[in-house]
């Protein structure tokens, strides 16, 4: 999964989307989570970082990741191109 | 200090920055921060309550003009009398209802060494709201459809035509969303009385409302194209904050515009971007907008350009401006003393 490359991030989680002008308040977590996807971080190498740093289940990651993916495509966040292998 | 403008003296209209605000303050502001402070600024105002003619650190001086209907023999004498007065340099005319006498008078003007920069009256018409139906057929732009109405008589074929919700729009100004018949019936009355015919009815389509500024060359290019979202919207349906917003999608929709029309001078292209992402144009007015200043703030100045377009000067594209700019809107009680008021409706000049 890959957030559009000209989606503008802030460290407080504030996100705009210079496309359509949408934008979205996340919280610290969100934060962390999109600056790494920008950077072009894998999506198990971010799944691997919070089951490290937080008490969560994988199968309970899994579910909220599922989640957040769903609410990045509903804010026109992704890139079209959906890359598979991450 | 003093640079190449300083003393320029530009005519504008549009000083009613009300809740349906004129662009004439916008543009204003523009060209004082295109082309310097020391420019004079004379106000051109129909009513003798436009806010932009107390605003005095905008405007210097303030003529009344007399309304389009009175023709463009008055308008032309009632110019010579205020440029005998401020030799003008150049007008830029902001209302689309003046602008068919403006353009006609255009080389009068130019005789007696004011500038414009117009499109001409062919192209005005074409992107009439009564013609942007066709217009944007013949020409690959989508348009949604609609009907022109000259009777109440109209309506029932119309809406059934359309369907429910459809917006009913006044030809020069104004748009109502009728949701049934009577209101639909009432929309079309009002716009009657105001703006005479045709009025239109224009299928509604759901969706996100953008703005494009831009500036024709004249030679079917665009000099400048800024689009902006808006974010709030007012009763109105005016936007009382944008932000800029970047999608090449809309800079190619200004660009096909300007080459199938060969445009000359401002416009502003009113969108919707449906769920599915297609965009239509719901209108094209034929001058700036008013939140036109975002668009100097954000890198492109439009005004301050067609100024020098108008004076011949070369004026290069403008290729980037900043995106995530925001314009937010706000109201201000100006405080004037009566005397102002009274000498601007006793004399027609402040």
């Amino acid at each position: 999964m890959k957030i559009k490359k000209n989606i503008a991030t802030s460290e407080n989680g504030f996100v705009f989307n210079p496309a359509t002008g949408d934008s979205f308040s996340g919280n610290a977590m969100a934060s962390v989570i999109l600056l790494a996807m920008k950077n072009g971080v894998n999506t198990a190498e971010i799944k691997a970082d919070i089951l490290k740093k937080y008490d969560v289940s994988v199968a309970q990651l899994d579910r909220d990741w599922e989640d957040w993916i769903i609410q990045l495509k509903e804010a026109n966040l992704l890139e079209l191109e959906l890359n598979h292998g991450n | 200090m003093a640079t190449r403008y300083t003393g320029l003296c530009i005519g504008v209209t549009g000083l009613n920055a009300n809740d349906n605000p004129g662009p004439g303050i916008a543009v204003i502001r523009a060209l004082k921060a295109g082309l310097g402070d020391d420019i004079r600024i004379v106000g051109f105002a129909y009513e003798s309550l436009e806010p932009g003619i107390y605003m005095q650190g905008l405007v210097d001086k303030t003529y009344q003009l007399p309304y389009p209907t009175a023709g463009t023999g008055a308008l032309l004498e009632r110019l010579t009398y205020i440029n005998n007065q401020e030799k003008l340099t150049a007008i830029i005319p902001n209302f689309d209802a003046e602008l068919h006498n403006f353009i006609i008078i255009a080389p009068s003007l130019l005789k007696i060494g004011i500038r414009t920069f117009l499109p001409s009256l062919a192209q005005l018409q074409v992107r009439d709201k009564a013609n942007l139906f066709e217009f944007g057929n013949k020409n690959g732009l989508p348009v949604p459809p609609h009907y022109k109405l000259f009777s109440a008589a109209d309506l029932p074929h119309v809406t059934e035509e359309l369907g429910f919700p459809l917006v009913i729009k006044g030809k020069f100004y104004d748009a109502y969303i009728a949701v049934n018949m009577d209101s639909a019936l009432k929309a079309f009355k009002q716009l009657e009385a105001a703006w005479g015919y045709p009025v239109i009815a224009q299928k509604y389509i759901k969706g996100t409302e953008i703005n494009v500024a831009a500036l024709g060359s004249g030679n079917g290019s665009n000099l400048s194209i800024v689009p902006m979202r808006k974010l709030y919207i007012t009763e109105k349906g005016k936007a009382w904050a944008g932000v800029t917003i970047e999608d090449n999608a809309l800079v190619e929709l200004a660009d096909q515009f300007a080459k199938a029309t060969q445009w000359r001078g401002a416009y502003e292209l009113e969108i919707i971007r449906d769920a599915e992402d297609q965009l239509f144009i719901i209108e094209i007015n034929p001058r700036f907008p008013a939140w036109i200043y975002l668009a100097a703030a954000a890198g492109q100045n439009q005004p301050a350009a067609l100024i020098k377009m108008s004076m011949g000067e070369n004026v290069t594209p403008f290729n980037s401006y900043e995106t995530g700019k925001l314009f937010i809107r706000h109201s201000w009680d100006q405080v004037v003393d009566i005397a102002e008021f009274q000498k601007m409706s006793a004399f027609g000049e402040l």
